[in-house]
């Protein structure tokens, strides 16, 4: 059973630059816009971005909330000093703190929610401002695990990473140059203190991305998965990960009734007449 | 007998062939005043790809009335060509068709024969499959075509082969995909591994035209392809980007060749038909 989650980093970077340059051109932009986390998949993102559509055309935005780690909004900084690209920094503690403050005891998961929300709110409004696509940063073990937010940070107009693995956005990462304080720290979503993916999730990246790798590239049977060395616990729990999501990878469906429906019998791509 | 073949590996429009065309009429002189003699465009390449309901939207005929054809009728007056189309059937049925001109008029229409319907291709939702497969004369040899999944299974290349063709102008619009740490995705590997295995086993000549460009999500790889019947790559065009590649090639190639391998001489059509029916017969 080989595991092969290596990338040749030109070659994606080719493909996702062009990807880019040619989404975001063919609807007659020629600007993005990027939320920047100060983390690895939003630094990519942004990274081939700035590729793509050249530095002046991109514009990075950071929208720290009180409680938001010190670093993201430094580590944010670094990239758009890097990359020498427009940014706008704005808070969203007064947003998000409003709703907050009319529901005492609101949960951690909906306090996380609503920052995510908030975030998406305000990249879309610079995307008007900005006159650029709003680009993804939500990569293939996030949006097959579900971790992920809807209508939150999984929305975009275009996402470039969202077929590469965690493990392969950091080989893309270092091929990028982007720095490595921000590819070596823990991934977290930051929503609130000392919040870590893999401590959130209860696995490592590393080791969910080999056995996605199994199941859905390479469809291996979860037993012969757990024949390789993979714990039935865990493999079972992924599985039922991927399922009980499949919610946040589909548009919501329709209630069919007449005889062309958009999404069954209406069919075309987003790229029609382009 | 040398000619200059060119392969356009082009970008399209998705569902606007008049866009499409445009950009056809536009190479077709270029080619005119390269010298070339054929001009291979890409699967689909008046319509694009993931066509879905704009099948029936994009459809026309290769014939002289037809409002697109007949400006590549005219063009084909200087340049022989192949270029891909929905064909409308007088049945309504349409068709992936590709479609040879040459001189003002039209030689020879290949209907894939092949739909893929799995993964991420759906074609045989939206499409009628071909039902015959001819070689064809040209003024420069005699030929066949077939379009990307058509040789992606033995049979029509064998069959072309043994009808007579010595080239075969192959088109396709193939997404890329499949990573394994190489600076080749596993399906540019794969199509120029089984095109040189046709130009070596059949000891013809193979023209494969890819496209480049992105429908959504997908990515036309690019990388079309030339081999002569020794196997050996003649020219290639860079991955992902719109190139026009020329080549000039030597048909007296196939007389060296064949003299050295009597592939062609040696095989024995008849004990296939023979075990087919055999095997079919069960």
């Amino acid at each position: 059973m080989e595991i092969n989650l290596s990338i040749d980093p030109d070659l994606v970077r080719k493909i996702l630059t062009e990807f880019i340059r040619s989404e975001i051109s063919r609807v007659g932009f020629s600007r993005a816009v990027i939320n920047l986390s100060g983390g690895i998949d939003s630094a990519v993102s942004f990274a081939l971005s700035v590729e793509a559509m050249g530095p002046e055309n991109v514009l990075a935005i950071r929208c720290p909330y009180r409680t938001s780690s010190p670093d993201s909004l430094e580590h944010a900084k670094i990239l758009i000093d890097q990359f020498g690209c427009p940014s706008v920094t704005i808070p969203i503690t007064k947003m998000t703190d409003a709703l907050i403050a009319q529901e005492p005891g609101m949960s951690d998961i909906r306090k996380g929610n609503v920052m995510a929300r908030t975030r998406m709110i305000v990249a879309y409004d610079q995307s008007e401002s900005f006159k650029g696509l709003v680009i993804g940063t939500g990569n293939k073990t996030e949006i097959l695990l579900g971790y992920t937010t809807l209508f939150g940070d999984s929305a975009c107009a275009i996402n470039p990473i969202g077929d590469l693995y965690k493990t392969q956005i950091r080989q893309l990462a270092w091929a990028l140059r982007i720095p490595d304080v921000i590819i070596a720290k823990p991934p977290s979503a930051d929503l609130w203190t000392g919040q870590t993916d893999e401590g959130e999730l209860g696995f490592t990246y590393a080791d969910v991305d080999k056995l996605l790798y199994l199941l859905v590239d390479q469809r291996y049977r979860p037993e012969e998965c757990m024949e390789a060395g993979f714990g039935e616990k865990f493999v079972r729990s992924v599985i039922e990960r991927i399922r009980r999501n499949q919610f946040k990878r589909v548009l919501p469906p329709i209630a069919k009734l007449s005889s062309r429906t958009v999404g069954y019998d209406f069919l075309y791509l987003r790229d029609w007449g382009t | 007998m040398t000619l200059n073949l060119a392969l356009a590996q082009i970008n399209t429009t998705l569902g606007n062939p008049q866009a499409n065309l445009e950009k056809h009429l536009t190479l077709t002189k270029q080619a005119v005043q390269d010298g070339v003699d054929i001009l291979v465009f890409p699967e689909l390449s008046l319509t694009g790809y993931v066509l879905q309901d704009l099948v029936p939207t994009v459809s026309c005929r290769a014939e002289t009335n037809d409002p697109v054809f007949k400006h590549l009728l005219s063009a084909s007056r200087n340049v022989d060509m192949v270029v891909g189309f929905v064909d409308e059937d007088t049945r309504h049925r349409f068709y992936i068709g590709s479609a040879y001109l040459s001189q003002g008029n039209v030689i020879h229409v290949h209907h894939k024969l092949y739909l893929p319907t799995y993964g991420l291709f759906d074609e045989g939702r939206f499409f009628a499959p071909g039902n015959s497969v001819r070689a064809f004369d040209t003024r420069f040899g005699r030929f066949g075509m077939l379009i990307c999944e058509d040789f992606w299974h033995a049979s029509p290349p064998y069959l072309l082969w043994q009808d007579g063709a010595d080239m075969l102008l192959l088109s396709s619009a193939a997404p890329g995909r499949g990573l394994n740490g190489e600076p080749k995705l596993e399906t540019s590997t794969w199509v120029e591994l089984i095109n040189q295995a046709y130009a070596s086993l059949f000891t013809i000549f193979i023209a494969h035209t890819n496209r480049s460009g992105f429908e959504d999500g997908l990515n036309f790889m690019g990388g079309s392809t030339i081999f002569d019947p020794n196997g050996k790559l003649l020219a290639q065009a860079p991955y992902f980007e719109e190139a026009l590649i020329k080549t000039e090639i030597d048909m007296n190639q196939l007389h060296r060749t064949r003299a050295r391998l009597p592939f062609l001489r040696d095989e024995r059509p008849e004990l296939v038909l023979k075990e087919l029916g055999r095997i079919l017969d069960h």
